[in-house]
């Protein structure tokens, strides 16, 4: 059965070295995965080409609730459902926060001033930053940062939210606030792809745990079996490495 | 013989002022004019050599490098003498504006080039990922960013642009400096070159301390 984001043999290159080596993986409506494995394991990527920020090469095939991920009109349906929240935050600093939250429903889907500023406000309440809407970015801590950029992508109403290492550029007292955020994400249903080095969110929060290493997914399997009995020895090579210090 | 009689002769000046604030008119006009129409001429070129289809981009590029490296004087004669030729004629005023324009487009898109390659990748990733088309993330998100990178150095090809209209005064156009020359020939005494030379300075010397301490402000990253 075809999952609501759905990956067919997906192949990336970049030059000659081989980053994706045909990646198979359907995840199904509200499911949370977290996408764990080595740096350079190609998770990065892989959540890249699910809203194509990266290309792929033509016979690999992804759809994102039946609509493929090609350039063009569909790719832009699928941005407008699929939001991203990055490692660097890459909020607009030109814009205040309630401006960054505002421009994609102004611009994309055409809501009135009023009505997107009244949007801005009830998301910041939800990510817990009401008294922040008139600051600038660089005013904000990080932690503050990542929390505008969640609340920035929840504007569009995706139903997939995808995330890139959203707590690796964070002092570590701020890496909490973050993951609370996201924990009460995942409770609303929305579809979460998560790419982290953060084991114990993945083991509380996810439905599923993937492990990735040298552009294949080695293994895939719900958090307490992953966790506790890993079947690969690639799988428990690499938690022994991070969990037992 | 009186150096200040010579140099710094007040009569004169007095008499030759009315001719001076006429050329000076006549430059600030030029200069405006063309610092105007090469911004928006950058703008488009920058945008195409960046963005358009592949031979778009390659003529554009071409463009840029020419008109770089061709110097503006030898531009100036060909549209002014040689074009007559094949039958476009234009006023003096007409031909030094195109030629300060086409090459200050040359110069300005590759100053926009830069201050849209210094806006971090992240940026257009962002706007992509939220859904924005080609032509929002460009005017919502990256050009108010480069903007801020590209004052300095456009302010620096604005200065440039104004003391390049003095070659203007090659095709004969009346501006400060042919102004200037002929008042020197009426009264035989050097005195009004000196008085343009201080109009202009009096005029682009505050822009160019403008520009360094603006790009002392940049240095220091506090824009």
């Amino acid at each position: 059965m075809a999952g609501y984001i759905s990956i067919k043999n997906l192949q990336k290159y970049y030059g000659t070295f081989h980053a994706l080596k045909g990646i198979d993986l359907e995840i199904a409506q509200g499911e949370v995965v977290c996408v764990i494995g080595p740096s350079g394991s190609g998770k990065s990527t892989l959540i890249r080409c699910i809203n194509r920020l990266e290309p792929f090469s033509n016979d690999s095939a992804i759809t994102v609730d039946g609509v493929p991920v090609v350039p063009g009109r569909s790719l832009a349906k699928v941005r407008a459902e699929v939001g991203m929240v990055f490692q660097n935050f890459n909020l607009f600093p030109h814009l205040t926060v309630r401006e960054n939250i505002m421009l994609a429903p102004r611009r994309v889907r055409g809501t009135p001033r009023a009505e997107a500023q009244g949007l801005a406000d009830r998301l910041l309440a939800r990510v817990g930053l009401s008294e922040q809407g008139d600051k600038y970015p660089s005013g904000l801590s990080g932690g503050q940062q990542q929390r505008v950029a969640i609340a920035r992508a929840l504007a569009m109403e995706p139903q997939v939210l995808l995330f890139d290492e959203p707590t690796s550029a964070l002092d570590p007292e701020m890496v909490g606030e973050v993951l609370d955020v996201m924990r009460d994400l995942a409770r609303t249903g929305v579809t979460m792809v998560v790419v982290t080095h953060e084991m114990g969110f993945a083991r509380q929060v996810a439905d599923r745990v993937i492990f990735m290493d040298g552009g294949a997914v080695v293994e895939a399997a719900p958090p307490e079996t992953l966790f506790s009995a890993p079947v690969e020895q690639r799988t428990r090579n690499f938690l022994h490495a991070v969990l037992d210090h | 013989m009186d150096l200040f009689e010579t140099f710094l002769n007040f009569d004169v000046l007095a008499r030759t002022w009315p001719m001076l604030v006429k050329g000076l008119w006549l430059t600030l006009k030029l200069g405006v004019a063309s610092i105007l129409a090469g911004l928006v001429l950058g703008l488009i070129l920058c945008l195409t050599r960046l963005y358009a289809i592949a031979p778009l981009r390659w003529l554009t590029r071409a463009y840029i490098d020419i008109f770089r490296s061709i110097p503006l004087l030898v531009l100036l004669i060909v549209v002014y003498y040689a074009l007559p030729f094949v039958g476009v004629r234009l006023s003096a005023f007409v031909s030094a504006m195109a030629a300060l324009t086409l090459v200050s487009g040359a110069y300005t898109a590759e100053i926009f080039r830069a201050g849209i390659e210094a806006v971090p990748k992240g940026q257009f990733e962002a706007s992509a990922a939220l859904g924005l088309n080609h032509r929002q993330t460009m005017t919502d998100v990256i050009l108010p960013q480069s903007i801020r990178v590209v004052i300095p150095p456009l302010t620096n090809n604005s200065i440039n642009v104004i003391k390049d209209t003095a070659l203007a005064s090659v095709v004969a156009m009346p501006d400060l400096l042919k102004q200037a020359t002929q008042a020197q020939a009426l009264t035989a005494n050097p005195t009004p070159l000196i008085g343009a030379a201080a109009i202009y300075l009096a005029f682009l010397l505050p822009a160019v301390l403008l520009v360094s301490r603006l790009e002392r402000r940049m240095n220091r990253g506090q824009v």
